[in-house]
């Protein structure tokens, strides 16, 4: 019986049965849910940067970035914009509603490699989703990191997520958060302008960085070429890529980018591993 | 106490500048404050002045008839502020508030002007600099305009 269940539960297409515990808005379109395991024995363990497939039944499934707290093991948390039927669908799930979740799914940030270092966090729009456990993970493990500079860059300001958070982060040890949005208004007293206006605040210090970066891909190579030409090495800079994932397991191939999936390979890369691609508007 | 030579030399703006461009700037240089809320130049005034932004920050605003204004870009320390003296007329094209306390270096447009045609090399100096900023904006208000955050 034990060997049958433990079968089950580590078959990546079968999807575990959650229910939503919490349902928060952040901005007029996009919700934080907050899962938790119908049976309390499946763990949620993930890594920053990773995701699940959630499955809304008999709506379809959909690839959602985890945005919690990798320390917290009794749950999982995703914020999710409602752009189309499924995800709007899914942010109308009310408390105490199953959800069905496989994963967690692909490679993480570079939790090892920055260790020691400096962490540069660079968030576009829900792109500061997938780089939140990593905040948290640095915040909870500050001493094995060098100074974490947060730039994130929005639409207006009442599109910006964990506004919140963002207050309460600056407040750290050596952290340094800097937010910029495209339209602010006469009340908004802080910077306007796109997110690579914010690097020449950030004090920088190139050879002992590491940068995460997520959000739209124009943004990405925008703010890439930035952090190259303030002396980050390809190397040293990572990227979270999106695309059409389905089975996120590398079978079905929706996610192809060039000789990579994204669901398995990725989501996050190492600049340098597909810095070729990022210039090919057919992919 | 700083000395406004000390200050231009150590602005990123001027950094790498030759010593004699540095006092030629230094003689066309004031400190200046802004209260927070006061307009530091004004859409279609004469332009005879450009900022180093020392402290605060200064929003570059539209306005737009009925309608508040729209602020484009945010300026702070280290940053630089209006390039109209620069080029004919000689207007300002936006409007530019100081958003908190704003401490600055204001450099005479129309001193530097007759002394980058006196010489050239200066002028050279000044304006390899003046480009390098007008590319940096370019190419952000040409990302902004994207409007790269919005749905799909």
């Amino acid at each position: 019986m034990t060997t049958m269940a433990t079968a089950i539960t580590t078959d990546p297409m079968l999807p575990q049965p959650y229910s939503v515990r919490q349902v928060a808005k952040e901005t007029p379109d996009t919700f934080t849910l907050r899962l938790e395991p119908e049976n309390p024995m499946n763990g949620s363990v993930f890594q920053p940067g990773q995701f699940s497939m959630l499955w809304v039944f008999g709506v379809g499934e959909l690839p959602i970035s985890i945005s919690g707290d990798p320390a917290l093991h009794d749950r999982l948390v995703y914020t999710v914009r409602s752009v189309g039927q499924a995800t709007h669908s899914l942010v109308n799930r009310e408390v105490g509603d199953g959800v069905g979740v496989r994963g967690p799914f692909g490679a993480g940030w570079p939790v090892e490699a920055a260790r020691g270092r400096d962490v540069i966090v660079v968030a576009g729009g829900i792109g500061l989703a997938p780089l939140r456990p990593m905040i948290y993970h640095v915040l909870q493990n500050r001493k094995d990191y060098g100074r974490l500079v947060i730039l994130y860059g929005g639409r207006s300001p009442r599109d910006l997520l964990y506004r919140k958070e963002l207050a309460t982060w600056v407040r750290n040890r050596e952290t340094q958060v800097l937010v910029t949005v495209d339209y602010g208004g006469l009340n908004w007293r802080g910077h306007v302008g796109v997110v690579t206006t914010l690097f020449k605040y950030s004090r920088l210090q190139p050879a002992s960085s590491v940068a995460m970066v997520c959000g739209p891909e124009i943004m990405m190579r925008f703010v890439t070429r930035e952090l190259e030409m303030h002396g980050l090495s390809c190397d040293d800079i990572y990227l979270s890529m999106e695309r059409n994932m389905k089975c996120a397991v590398g079978f079905c191939g929706h996610c192809q980018y060039g000789p990579h999936f994204i669901c398995k390979d990725g989501p996050v890369f190492r600049y340098e591993r597909i810095r070729k691609l990022l210039e090919k508007y057919e992919l | 106490m700083e000395t406004l030579e000390r200050i231009i030399a150590e602005h990123p703006f001027f950094a790498g500048l030759e010593d004699g461009f540095t006092n030629l700037m230094v003689s066309c240089a004031s400190n200046v404050r802004f209260k927070a809320g006061t307009y530091i130049l004004r859409e279609g005034d004469p332009a005879n002045t450009f900022y180093l932004i020392r402290e605060g920050k200064v929003a570059v605003e539209v306005l737009a008839p009925q309608h508040k204004p729209i602020i484009v870009l945010t300026l702070s320390v280290g940053e630089i502020l209006g390039w109209s003296w620069l080029l004919p007329p000689f207007q300002w094209k936006f409007h530019a508030r100081a958003v908190d306390d704003v401490r600055a270096i204001a450099l005479d447009g129309k001193c530097l002007r007759t002394k980058c045609e006196e010489n050239h090399d200066l002028g050279y100096e000044v304006l390899k600099r003046f480009a390098q900023i007008m590319e940096q904006r370019l190419e952000a208000t040409r990302l902004q305009l994207l409007d790269v955050y919005a749905v799909r």
